[in-house]
């Protein structure tokens, strides 16, 4: 059914124009990045007529979005601050998701990530930076990752469906921060509910005075690295690839799916860990409820739309990044409330849904017509 | 003699208060029943009751009735299903995608739209809801007396089980849609339109889906409120999967996740030294352990998930 990229071999060197044409109609990169591009052109045009429908002006609205998100270089740092966290939780997907996991739960990761790193970061203040800071970002690495654990957990050995279980502890995370921060974590003498600042040895540094980039950024960027890595590189990244793709061939070639399972929600815990710590360390400075303003489920988005790719969820989360970052302008100058760019992050969605799907059977087609041209013996 | 007639008020009000808190998981989970019978998972299902819970109370405001509010969260979820039907029976979209895609759909939509609609506290907008009707003579039986004493939209879902059962079981059309949900290319073959199927069970489905949620904001509370499904969608999935796919077995899992919700309520209004949170853990915690703890061998249809390419 599928063509996949090289299935057309054309014989020998006569293939010409028409070859490379086909090429480049079967590379998959141009393919994705053209589908991308004009899925989100649509998605923002139709976002036009949203606005205005609810009576916003869509001209203003979307000057005000890209004034707040790239017109200059402090509202692009800006977009990078956001893009951060979303590129975890994007990894956090994408790890899940390659392995034929369906992980809801990075929200309810980023959480537990936030506590552990809270618990590591607001303690130990003698330490040097260079140990406390590693590790803080290990214990929001750990909070997330053990998390992850427990629902890969509750999959190979009970059963239990991985796609509710995520969103259910995403909850249970929640409520547990919640009652953390109103009890046993609350800074004292407990007026506000929120835990003790992360003390300045714990702290992520800011790259330079006026904008909020910190380091964080490379951390994420270092995690993107890993990430392909791990899949391109490690043999039971390849295995736990298999196991995404086909279980019972997993199986019979002798992988111990249940392993690779543990591992990846373990690792992919890990990424929403970090996005927790992240922005507990370098924005937040303190654990509070509600200190992710659902950073783990944009990462869902962020995975979609990059297709699990390295470069795309790079792209995808400086994509969604500025739409949070735009959006706070286009509510503040244009009266566009801020939720209209979460409509507009599910147009993107839905039309690169629609984008590749639809592509794929024109461009079946397309290939089928270059292989009868090359004379295909 | 006193002390028993405390307890059995106690279970009586414990099974009226679990019944209510959990219809609208069953009507949910009814309505996501009909597709997955047809081979469609829909994780939309969260995102549909809260649009289905703002098209309630707006209707329900609108006409100042509460079961305009139902019809029109019955209206508005079954555009919903159109949607979701389109995007995984002829784009033939991932379902788990195309659901999730839904789920954000439906938390940007409904915030933007209740702000313009209500302004920033819904809660002060007088929508009238759901009342209590107590069923004559059947609800003066002691202790299961209160299972008719329900809102008129729970009534409605209790007759749902039944005639879901039959309507699978006895019907031709039941039929049809069994056997598109496991096994696509025969019944292809046999003469049934796959996508008229499935496009038929997403719509009423996602209807039904809507009034799950309209449910919530015209009857557990008299207001919407953003993300105010929390989670039910979801259980409700779980639900179907706990009850193996049949009616019945739906209605006893609800009846048991409903059970954590009521507990936790009246934990809470007891004045329990459990902090809150972990009673409001409680629902949550207790769908994990019924996916983990007592499923055994799931009997999903066989082509659930799966969109069918024509051969």
């Amino acid at each position: 059914m599928k063509l996949k990229s090289g299935s057309i071999q054309t014989n020998g060197a006569d293939g010409g124009i028409s070859v490379s044409l086909s090429r480049l109609a079967s590379s998959d990169l141009v393919w994705k990045l053209l589908i991308q591009i004009l899925s989100i052109i649509a998605a923002l045009l139709v976002g036009a007529v949203v606005i205005k429908i609810i009576g916003g002006n869509p001209a203003s609205a979307y000057r005000a979005l890209f004034l707040g998100s790239l017109a200059n270089r402090k509202a692009f740092w800006e977009t990078l601050v956001k893009a951060t966290p979303l590129i975890l939780t994007g990894l956090s997907f994408a790890y899940a998701s390659r392995t034929g996991l369906i992980n809801i739960g990075a929200e309810g990761q980023l959480y537990m990530g936030g506590f552990l790193a809270t618990l590591v970061g607001s303690n130990f203040a003698w330490m040097p930076m260079v140990i406390h800071l590693p590790l803080t970002l290990f214990a929001g690495f750990t909070g997330g990752g053990l998390w992850g654990l427990i629902i890969a957990w509750l999959k190979v050995k009970f059963g239990a469906n991985e796609l509710i279980t995520t969103v259910m502890f995403n909850y249970v995370a929640i409520y547990f921060i919640s009652y953390l921060v109103t009890g046993p974590m609350i800074e004292p003498p407990g007026t506000y509910p929120q835990s003790r600042p992360i003390t300045d040895t714990a702290i992520l540094p800011r790259f330079f005075q006026g904008s909020r980039l910190h380091w964080g950024l490379i951390l994420a960027l270092i995690c993107v690295f890993l990430y392909w890595f791990f899949f391109r590189k490690l043999k039971v990244g390849y295995e736990a690839r298999v196991v995404g793709s086909n279980y019972k061939t997993a199986k019979y070639a002798g992988m111990k799916p249940a392993r690779i399972m543990l591992l990846v929600m373990f690792l992919a815990g890990g990424m929403g860990g970090l996005a927790g710590a992240n922005e507990i360390l370098a924005i937040q400075g303190k654990l509070f409820q509600g200190f992710s303003p659902g950073y783990g489920f944009d990462g869902i988005a962020v995975a979609l739309v990059g297709m699990n790719s390295p470069v795309g969820i790079i792209l995808g989360g400086v994509l969604f990044g500025a739409l949070r970052s735009g959006g706070n302008m286009m509510q503040m100058i244009a009266g566009v409330p801020i939720s209209t760019i979460y409509i507009i992050q599910s147009l993107v969605v839905i039309f690169v849904i629609c984008g590749q799907m639809l592509t794929r059977e024109s461009r079946n087609k397309l290939l089928i017509i270059f292989r009868r041209n090359n004379g295909r013996r | 003699m006193d002390a028993g007639n405390t307890i059995l008020q106690i279970v009586s009000s414990f099974i009226e208060a679990d019944l209510r808190v959990a219809a609208p998981i069953l009507i949910a989970a009814i309505g996501i029943l009909y597709m997955e019978k047809a081979g469609v998972v829909n994780i939309g299902a969260e995102g549909t009751m809260l649009i289905g819970a703002l098209a309630g109370s707006i209707g329900a405001y609108l006409f100042q009735n509460p079961w305009m509010g139902a019809l029109l969260a019955g209206l508005v979820g079954g555009l919903v299903g159109v949607l979701f039907a389109y995007l995984v029976v002829t784009i033939k979209a991932n379902q788990i995608v195309a659901g999730i895609a839904i789920n954000i759909l439906a938390l940007g939509g409904t915030t933007t739209v209740n702000r313009i609609f209500f302004g920033l506290n819904a809660s002060s907008a007088n929508i009238p809801s759901f009342q209590k009707t107590a069923i004559p003579f059947l609800s003066d039986i002691p202790i299961f007396g209160s299972v008719f004493n329900q809102f008129g939209l729970a009534y409605a879902a209790f007759l749902l089980v039944p005639f879901t059962y039959y309507l699978m079981k006895k019907t031709t059309i039941g039929l049809k849609i069994r056997s598109v949900g496991e096994h696509p290319e025969a019944a292809d073959t046999a003469g049934i339109s796959v996508p008229r199927i499935r496009y038929g069970t997403v719509i009423i489905g996602s209807a039904i889906i809507g009034v799950a949620g309209a449910y919530l904001s015209v009857g557990l509370l008299s207001f919407f409120s953003e993300n105010m499904v929390s989670g039910r969608g979801y259980i409700a999935l779980a639900a179907v999967i706990f009850g193996k796919w049949n009616p019945y077995g739906i209605f006893i899992a609800t009846f048991l996740f409903g059970f954590g919700d009521a507990l936790q309520v009246r934990l809470q209004t007891m004045g329990s030294s459990i902090p809150y949170q972990f009673l409001l853990m409680m629902p949550y915690l207790l769908t994990v352990a019924a996916l983990a703890g007592f499923v055994g061998k799931a009997v999903a249809p066989k082509a659930s998930g799966k969109p069918y390419f024509k051969g």
